[in-house]
C-alpha cells in the first residue's frame, strides 16, 4: 500500500508497510498512478503512452528505474508483515493510570466531556487511601514492567492537591522495593497554581499539561469560572512562572479548538507569543448536536488552517524561531515500534482510569459509562474479559483501518471516540480520522520542507 | 537518484523485529487525552 499526495508544492510518497517516505518529482508522482504491484523491470506501456509527449521517453524510463529500485529494496509497495503480530495480541500488564484525583472543578468549560468535572456522578475528591490502593493495584498488575505512569486528572487535580502529594510520596516509597520507575504527570486548568504547587510539580512531574485555549476572547468564551468570568488573566502569569522555573523538562500548554475558533492557528501563535514553545491545540470532542461541535462541513476550513499552520511553522523553524506543535510531532527515524503501532493508546488493557470511588474504567473518557466499568482498586478486581477485548482491538480488527494508509501513525484512533460517535470501539470515528490524516500529511510535508 | 529523494527508510519493518517491550509511554498520557497520535511517541530502547 502506498499513499501519494501533493502539498505545499511537495510531491510525497509514503510506503505504508515499510514506513519509508520519499520526496518525488512531478513525473514520478504521475508515473506512480499507473503502477500496481508486482512491478516488472520494464515500465508499463500504458504509463509510457500516457506520459509520452510531456516527458521524454528516456526520462520516463529513468524515473521508472528509480522506482523499481525502491521496489526491489523493499521501500515501495512493500508487503504487510504485521498481521502475524496482531494475532498474538494478548492482555498486557497494566502500566499506566489516569488517576481521577478530583471529580470537581473550579471552571465550567462549556465543552467539558466530564460534565464540568463530576463525570455526571456528583462532585467528589479521591480519598488518599483510595489513591494509595490505586498505586498498590498498579504495582501488582504491572508485573515485569518497570516504567509506570500516573496522570493526575480531574476535574481539577489541584482541588485535591494534598492527596496528589501523598500519593506521589507513597508511590516513590515503593519504587526501590518493587524495582519500578514512576513517571507522574498532571493536567491542570491553572487557577489554583501557587509557588508551592509549582515547586512540587516541577520537582515530581515528568510532564505537565496546562490548559488554555489561546487568545483571551477564545479562551474566556468557553473556559469560564463558576461566576461566568474568564480564566485567562489568572492563569497566564502562573503558567509563565511554572514554565520558566521548569527548565528543559516537558510541558505542554494545551488548548481545545471548536467551531467558535476555526481560525485556531491564531491561537497557536498567540500561545507562542506568550512565551510558550511546547503547544498543543486539539479538536473538541463533542456530539454533533452541540453548538460548538466540529462537523464534516468544517473540514475544509480546518484543513486550510492546518496547512497555514504548517507553512508558518516551516518559515519560523528556518528562521530559527521554531516551536513544537504536538500534533505535527513525528519522528520518522526513531518513533515507536511497529508492535506498539498496532493497538495504539492501550486503553482498557495497559492503561486504565480510576475514579474517586476507586472504580476502574478503560480510560478517562469511559468514566461514567456503567456498562464499561472494569473493576475496583478497593477490592483489587479487574474484569479480564473486558481487558481482553481491548487487548485484541487493533488495526487488523477494524476493517476501515486495515484499508487506511494512516494506520501505523494513529494506530486505530481513540476507542472512546469510536464508541461514542460511531457506535463501537472497532468502528473509527470518520471526522477524527479525517483530521488525523490531514495532520499527518502536514507533519510529513514539514519534514520534507525542513530536509532541504 | 534524480527523481526521488528518500527521507527515511524501512524503519517500521526494522522496529518490528526488536519491538513490543511495552516500556514506552502510553500515548494518551502525553498531551492529548482526546485525540490519538501514536507516531509521535518515543521508543524507550533508543
Amino acid at each position: 500500500m502506498i499513499h501519494t499526495y501533493e502539498l505545499n508544492g511537495y510531491h510525497i510518497l509514503l510506503d505504508v508497510n515499510s514506513g519509508a517516505v520519499h520526496l518525488v518529482d512531478k513525473l514520478c508522482f504521475e508515473l506512480l498512478s499507473f503502477l500496481t504491484p508486482p512491478l516488472s523491470e520494464r515500465c508499463p506501456d500504458a504509463a509510457l503512452a500516457a506520459l509520452d509527449g510531456r516527458y521524454s521517453k528516456a526520462d520516463i524510463a529513468a524515473c521508472y528505474g528509480e522506482l523499481y529500485r525502491l521496489y526491489t529494496d523493499g521501500l515501495l509497495f512493500s508487503e504487510d508483515s504485521y498481521a502475524q503480530f496482531a494475532d498474538q495480541m494478548v492482555s498486557s500488564p497494566v502500566k499506566a493510570l489516569c488517576l481521577h484525583i478530583a471529580h470537581d472543578c473550579n471552571l465550567r468549560c462549556s465543552y467539558c466531556f466530564a460534565s464540568t468535572g463530576d463525570f455526571g456522578a456528583g462532585r467528589k475528591l479521591m480519598p488518599v487511601e483510595t489513591g494509595k490502593k490505586a498505586i498498590d493495584f498498579l504495582l501488582k498488575r504491572s508485573y515485569g514492567r518497570r516504567n509506570l505512569e500516573v496522570d493526575f486528572f480531574g476535574g481539577e487535580p489541584l482541588m485535591n492537591f494534598d492527596a496528589v502529594k501523598e500519593v506521589v510520596a507513597y508511590a516513590r516509597s515503593k519504587e526501590a522495593e518493587y524495582g519500578k520507575n514512576f513517571r507522574f504527570t498532571i493536567t491542570t486548568n491553572g487557577l489554583l497554581l501557587n509557588d508551592d504547587s509549582i515547586d512540587f510539580i516541577n520537582r515530581e512531574m515528568s510532564n505537565v499539561v496546562l490548559s488554555i485555549d489561546g487568545r483571551q476572547e477564545v479562551n474566556d468564551r468557553v473556559r469560564a469560572r463558576v461566576d461566568g468570568s474568564g480564566s485567562y488573566d489568572a492563569i497566564v502569569p502562573k503558567y509563565r512562572r511554572l514554565v520558566e522555573a521548569r527548565g528543559d523538562r516537558d510541558y505542554y500548554v494545551r488548548g481545545t479548538f471548536t467551531k467558535y475558533n476555526l481560525d485556531f492557528s491564531k491561537d497557536v501563535f498567540h500561545l507562542n507569543e506568550l512565551g510558550f514553545d511546547q503547544i498543543s491545540v486539539e479538536p473538541v470532542v463533542a456530539p454533533e448536536t452541540a453548538p460548538y461541535a466540529l462537523t464534516e462541513d468544517d473540514l475544509p476550513a480546518i484543513f486550510a488552517e492546518y496547512e497555514k499552520l504548517s507553512r508558518e511553522l516551516i518559515a519560523r523553524e528556518k528562521a530559527g524561531r521554531g516551536f513544537n506543535f504536538f500534533h505535527f510531532m513525528l519522528d520518522l527515524d526513531q518513533g515507536p515500534c511497529a508492535i506498539k503501532r498496532l493497538r495504539g493508546c492501550g486503553c482498557g488493557n495497559e492503561y486504565v482510569a480510576v475514579t474517586p470511588d476507586g472504580d476502574i474504567y478503560p480510560c478517562h473518557q469511559f468514566v461514567g459509562m456503567e456498562d464499561w466499568k472494569m473493576g475496583s482498586v478497593l477490592t483489587d478486581t479487574l474484569d479480564l474479559e473486558k481487558k481482553d477485548l481491548f487487548a485484541r482491538t487493533n488495526i487488523y480488527s477494524k476493517p476501515e483501518c486495515q484499508a487506511c494508509w494512516a494506520k501505523f501513525y494513529c494506530s486505530g484512533g481513540c476507542s472512546a471516540n469510536s464508541l461514542q460517535y460511531a457506535g463501537s470501539i472497532t468502528k473509527p470515528h470518520r471526522l477524527s480520522c479525517e483530521l488525523e490524516k490531514k495532520r499527518l500529511e502536514c507533519a510529513i510535508m514539514i519534514k520534507a520542507a525542513l530536509s532541504e | 537518484m534524480k527523481h526521488i529523494k528518500t527521507l527515511n527508510k524501512a524503519n517500521l519493518k526494522e522496529s518490528a523485529a526488536k519491538g513490543g517491550c511495552g516500556e514506552c509511554q502510553a500515548s494518551c498520557q502525553s498531551a492529548c487525552k482526546t485525540s490519538c497520535t501514536v507516531a509521535n511517541q518515543k521508543c524507550e530502547k533508543k
